[in-house]
């Protein structure tokens, strides 16, 4: 399992591997808000938050119909099901490795991006925190998507539309966290209802994700 | 471990192809595997490799025995020979990738990309990939497309050495690779057309 983690990360990081994708989309999407929003500081701070999350998982989607599609092209996911790992573990480690290379990277430039956007001090830390909790359950539900589509040319769009409706209670709770922290609100609530959606998703989804997949390599 | 397959029925699309499949693959014996082109080889190799259920019939010894080679090789372009056999080596749990490299002469290209190999050369390397699984019942699906005669004698070799070693395998093939096996027409094993269910037939 170690090895297959391994492999993603230097796969992501070699020349083609997409590694730094949803980052630079992040940047964009984060950058060229203020030019389109106009310089109203107090109206930038007020959809900061919202707009931080929007963009990460904008960014997180953006890199989902690789994850598990270049393994099925050239053959190597199903020469991974006759290996001796469980199919559930290979999913969670490939959600795993999209989380590093993806998920981290956002949540870590997310702060230096909140200045742009002239996020209240006492936001970045709630910030961080909502996107720490968070993306993982994008990568997970992300995985699902993957292996839900995994066997279609350009499957993208479809995975796209598949897993839209699944993200919207993690970016509700987790802009809603972001928003609260920037405000200097109680964030209890919405943090509990985040991590919970994120347990779940990480506790279930890959036993979900598995049997689609079983189902597609057939 | 003997593989034994009782009347194995296999679908691929949902449409049976091949039915009644029965035969036994002894440790140390090779059975080749032949028929023409969309028979259904391919979906009986899928079917005992685990990668799909059978529509009927038992595959016995095949769980966490086999290692399979498919048309494509599974390799990654932007790895490099040796850090593509080292994975496949570590995820079946073993170590060591000198011998696969050397029975199939790929040495002096351990540091090359997998990607700047020919076709040849991937096969290769894609067929040393079963010398670091350490699993005992070989699946090989059309090994030797690609391969010149020197490479064939290779693989005919490596095989030789696995079914020395107490190993046995499946082979889906239609050159002779002077290996003393068994053979198996697929097209013996035909399967029936399905009967039309009758579900529509009251508006027909």
């Amino acid at each position: 399992m170690i090895a297959l983690l391994f492999r993603d990360l230097k796969l992501a990081l070699r020349a083609g591997g997409g590694f730094g994708l949803g980052l630079a989309f992040f940047l964009i999407v984060t950058v060229m808000v203020p030019f389109s929003v106009g310089p109203q500081s107090e109206l930038l701070a007020r959809i900061a938050p919202g707009v931080l999350w929007l963009g990460a998982l904008l960014a997180c989607l953006l890199s989902l119909d690789r994850l598990l599609a270049l393994d099925w092209e050239d053959g190597s996911l199903d020469l991974l099901a006759t290996a001796p790992l469980p199919l559930e573990g290979t999913v969670t480690i490939k959600a795993l490795a999209h989380w590093i290379t993806t998920g981290l990277p956002l949540v870590l430039a997310a702060p230096v991006l909140g200045v742009l956007l002239n996020l209240p001090v006492q936001g970045f830390l709630w910030l961080l925190v909502s996107l720490l909790l968070g993306t993982p359950a994008l990568s997970v539900i992300g995985t699902f998507g993957a292996a839900l589509t995994v066997g279609l040319k350009r499957g993208g769009l479809l995975l796209s539309l598949l897993v839209m409706p699944l993200y919207v209670p993690t970016l509700i709770f987790g802009a809603e966290v972001a928003r609260r922290g920037a405000e200097g609100l109680a964030v209890q609530t919405p943090l509990l209802l985040l991590a919970g959606i994120s347990a779940a998703s990480i506790a279930l989804l890959p036993f979900a994700s598995a049997a689609v997949l079983r189902v597609n390599l057939r | 471990m003997t593989l034994t397959v009782t009347d194995l029925s296999v679908a691929r699309g949902g449409l049976p192809v091949l039915e009644g499949v029965s035969f036994n693959l002894r440790p140390g014996s090779a059975l080749i595997l032949r028929g023409p082109n969309g028979i259904g080889k391919t979906t009986l190799l899928r079917t005992l490799a685990g990668l799909q259920p059978p529509l009927a019939g038992r595959v016995e010894g095949a769980e966490e025995q086999v290692a399979y080679a498919a048309h494509s090789d599974g390799l990654k372009p932007t790895l490099t020979v040796a850090e593509n056999l080292t994975f496949w080596a570590s995820v079946f749990g073993q170590n060591g990738i000198d011998a696969a490299l050397d029975a199939f002469d790929l040495q002096a290209l351990r540091d090359r990309a997998a990607g700047a190999l020919s076709a040849g050369q991937k096969r290769r390397l894609g067929l040393s990939r079963m010398l670091v699984t350490g699993r005992p019942v070989w699946i090989m699906d059309e090994p030797t497309v690609s391969l010149d005669t020197a490479a064939v004698a290779m693989f005919a070799n490596a095989v030789r050495a696995h079914l020395g070693q107490g190993g046995s395998a499946l082979i889906a093939t239609h050159i002779d690779l002077g290996l003393e096996a068994e053979v198996l027409d697929a097209g013996l094993f035909k399967a029936k057309p399905p009967a039309l269910d009758d579900f529509d037939g009251g508006f027909l």
